[in-house]
């Protein structure tokens, strides 16, 4: 997983219909000390996260297993709001 | 596998409820020579490792599920296990 900011949100009404009831936010990664890191990308959230909050994500496969039954089509999902975190 | 250090801890309350329970630690990629490459990242601890070990990361969906132990767990990376020594003969 990585730490990410919710920057933005996509609106996309013509989509896989796999993905009819998702939400797609615009995540920019962060390094351990918060700062911007990495390309932005577009994840499924899954934990009602929102623009301006710092999230974590997984990348992969296991990214639809939170939807399971339904298997839809991402490849990065928001699995968690982060509270705080602290590095040494 | 990397060889990383635990930075740091994440704590999260509101998360995917396979992931309660998971301990969520920050982990910096390292080099041999202990110097930090590449971004950080976040993984579920399976072996009680502490900020400022070295430990060792496997970051792969599947892999990284086993180590939790929980089945169809939206988890990419987990720390199992925490590095005594390194041995190498220095070229990389």
């Amino acid at each position: 997983m990585q730490l990410a900011r919710v920057i933005g949100e996509v609106v996309a009404s013509v989509k896989d219909v796999n993905l009819a009831a998702a939400t797609l936010l615009v995540l920019q990664p962060l390094s351990a000390s918060g700062e911007p890191a990495g390309r932005t990308l577009v994840a499924l959230d899954s934990v009602g996260a929102g623009v301006g909050e710092t999230v974590f994500f997984v990348r992969g496969r296991e990214a639809a297993f939170p939807f399971y039954p339904a298997e839809p089509p991402t490849d990065a999902t928001i699995v968690g709001i982060v509270d705080h975190w602290s590095t040494e | 596998m990397q060889i990383c250090r635990v930075v740091g801890t994440v704590v999260s309350t509101q998360k995917n409820r396979k992931l309660h329970g998971a301990k969520l630690m920050l982990v910096q990629p390292l080099t041999l020579d202990g110097e930090a490459r590449g971004v950080g990242l976040l993984a579920i601890d399976s072996v009680g490792a502490g900020v400022g070990e070295r430990v060792l990361v496997v970051i792969e969906g599947k892999a990284a599920g086993d180590a939790l132990g929980r089945k169809g767990t939206a988890v990419d990376a987990a720390i199992i296990g925490i590095v005594d020594t390194i041995e190498h003969d220095g070229t990389a």
